[in-house]
């Protein structure tokens, strides 16, 4: 049954059905947007830049989370606890060894994504419920292995002071500066994890998720590409783990702790689990909402007796917890839903429906 | 088409469930390019018997054979390498994914693009990308699903998607496909449809197919034999004729009030 066309006329035309980005206004839009952001620095406040860099390396974790809970469907709530290992790794690296930090960052991914691997075994014989313990089992076990653990290397419950990178000379030191570390490290994730969700393993982690018995008949190894999952998911942590520790220039067992997992989870959520946009979305939102948090607070100071500082600690969960209350009633598949939904009606106008 | 070569042979296979006997001493000689039609009241065994060939349920005892060479114990997801799809009672799609995508998904013991591969994408793991492509265009224009190509299948209604399951099978190009009711609750115009579809694919590709199917009609029409099964036993085995006339069967239907 062979398709008698010219040669090439059919290739050009999946090639061309497939592709991400068709127009060129659409190229020109990008490329504009990207050059806003990295152009950041010069026009925008340092409180701003911070926030965008912060926002930067969440989303790179968050759609870490999102290759393995949002297209694999193995819901983790372990995902700072990779970030722990990327970034003490890192900071070893760096510190003890002198690694320059652009061979440090991926070392450390990779590391984290073993350790990533580890955690993921339990998924052979269990799933679901049982299976989100065992990654909140990483949560408690990473930082007590920090703090317990080659106290002489790891210093104990006080952590690691962690080196400015310095690339070419040029001293990563203000959040102007480290904007350029963020933001190109993001492109790279997003063009991979657009790359997963649209090739072969992608397909092979979204079957997983949606019917992991009829992918297992179809002929996908469940194990195999959970555990990958797992190992991706933690790169990703890595990364972002990396990328903090040493803009904050601080590690310990407590930087990434539980309630950062359960915000990338919540951020995933908010911005729609298992769509690239969604990762990035989710972050922003949450980021943002975190950040007028604490920006109200002194507002609320004036209505209720407090210290702003204790102020800001009680209004940032309250601001989340509220958020992903309202996207669960409202908006339960995420921002990235919204948007599809939108999309398709604009391309109808003026005939909805 | 039917020749005398013995594409599956499922040897004296029992399964039991606690209590319940699933399967007790089922045997089944597939042949090659034939239709064989497995049918029995509610509960009989069937869809026991399509699970222990595809690697979902383990025979407690029995062998069963594929082109010679045992598959009682592969491991569940290689089965489908050796060329063995199937279909299921209640549809079981990639809800999420778009018809597109499903049928893609299906290619994943054809393609061979790594984590690596894939995470770099451009070269080999795009090419591929087209070149599957082409095969899952095909079985898509076949099954006359164009317009709902780009649909998420979640969405569909029940007689289309059990259409697009029945791509996802062929996506695999199996060479035995096992269709479990391909045709209930799908209303006359639809069942015609896919007895259309399951005769096409039996004639152009010679695919080896076993069909649970409630509906006596079309089995005897498209069948070329069928077994019977009944509380977990084979009671008959034959062409059409020689089943519509058996007692066994009649008794074992009257029972069951059909
Ligand atoms: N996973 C299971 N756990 C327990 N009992 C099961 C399981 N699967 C099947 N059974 C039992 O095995 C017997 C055969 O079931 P099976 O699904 O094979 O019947 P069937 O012939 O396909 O029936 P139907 O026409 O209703 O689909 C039934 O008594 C059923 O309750
Ligand atoms: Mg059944």
């Amino acid at each position: 049954m062979a398709i008698q066309r010219p040669a090439g006329e059919f290739d050009f035309s999946y090639a061309y059905d497939m592709a991400t980005i068709r127009r060129r206004w659409q190229w020109v839009m990008l490329l504009l947007f990207l050059a806003g952001l990295y152009t950041l620095p010069l026009y925008a406040s340092r409180s701003v830049v911070s926030l965008v860099n912060r926002i930067g390396i969440s989303i790179i974790a968050v759609q870490g989370l999102n290759l393995l809970t949002g297209y694999t469907g193995q819901i983790s709530i372990g995902q700072a606890a990779f970030m722990t290992a990327g970034g003490y790794i890192s900071a070893l690296l760096v510190n003890n060894l002198g690694w320059p930090f652009p061979a440090a960052l991926p070392v450390a991914a990779l590391g984290a994504g073993l350790v990533g691997l580890i955690f993921g075994l339990p998924s052979l014989r269990v799933k679901g419920f049982y299976l989100t313990m065992a990654t909140l089992a990483a949560q408690f076990i990473i930082p007590w292995f920090t703090r317990q653990a080659f106290p002489e290397v790891l210093n104990g419950a006080q952590g690691l002071n962690v080196n400015v990178p310095v690339i070419f000379g040029i001293e990563f030191n203000e959040p102007g500066k480290y904007i350029y570390l963020t933001l190109t490290t993001l492109i790279i994730t997003t063009v991979i994890a657009h790359n997963i969700s649209r090739s072969r393993l992608g397909r092979a982690f979204v079957a997983i998720r949606d019917n992991d018995l009829a992918a297992e008949l179809l002929g996908v190894n469940l194990f195999k590409y959970k555990l990958q999952a797992f190992f991706l998911a933690a790169v990703y942590a890595g990364v972002a783990g990396s990328l903090m520790a040493h803009h904050l220039r601080h590690i310990n067992s407590e930087t990434f702790n539980l309630v950062d997992s359960v915000l990338l989870l919540g951020m995933l959520v908010v911005g729609g689990l298992g769509t690239n946009l969604g990762a990035i979305v989710g972050a922003i939102v949450v980021e943002f909402i975190i950040e007028g948090a604490t920006l109200s607070a002194p507002f609320f100071v004036e209505l209720f007796p407090a210290t702003a500082a204790g102020m800001i600690q009680a209004l940032r969960p309250l601001f989340f917890g509220v958020t992903l209350m309202l996207f669960l009633i409202f908006e339960p598949r995420g921002l990235a839903h919204r948007w599809q939904l939108f999309k398709a009606a604009w391309r109808l106008r003026p005939f909805s429906h | 088409m039917k020749n005398d070569i013995v594409h599956l042979d499922v040897q004296d296979i029992s399964l039991s469930f606690g209590g319940t006997q699933a399967l007790l001493n089922v045997g089944l000689d597939v042949y090659q390019g034939e239709i064989l039609a497995i049918i029995g009241p509610n509960g009989a065994g069937k869809t026991s018997t399509l699970n222990c060939i595809s690697g979902f349920y383990r025979a407690d005892r029995g062998d069963i054979f594929f082109e010679g060479q045992d598959i009682t114990r592969t491991p569940t997801h290689k089965i489908a390498e050796f060329g063995i799809a199937r279909t299921f009672q209640n549809i079981a799609l990639y809800t999420g994914l778009s018809t597109l995508d499903n049928l893609m998904a299906a290619r994943h013991v054809h393609m061979k693009s790594g984590m690596l591969g894939c995470m770099l994408y451009w070269g080999f793991a795009h090419r591929e990308n087209i070149e599957h492509r082409h095969v899952v265009e095909e079985i898509i224009d076949f099954l006359e699903i164009e317009h709902i190509r780009k649909a998420v299948v979640g969405a569909l209604p029940h007689g289309l998607r059990k259409r697009v399951e029945l791509g996802r099978a062929l996506a695999l190009e199996p060479k035995l496909l096992l269709l479990d009711e391909p045709m209930t609750g799908m209303n006359l115009e639809e069942k015609e449809d896919m007895a259309r579809f399951i005769l096409d694919i039996h004639e152009l590709q010679n695919t080896t197919i076993v069909l649970i199917e409630h509906d006596m009609g079309l089995v005897m029409d498209i069948a070329d034999r069928i077994s019977v099964l009944d509380f977990g036993r084979k009671i008959a085995e034959g062409t059409p004729e020689e089943i519509r006339d058996n007692p066994a069967v009649i008794q074992a239907y009257l029972g069951q009030e059909y």
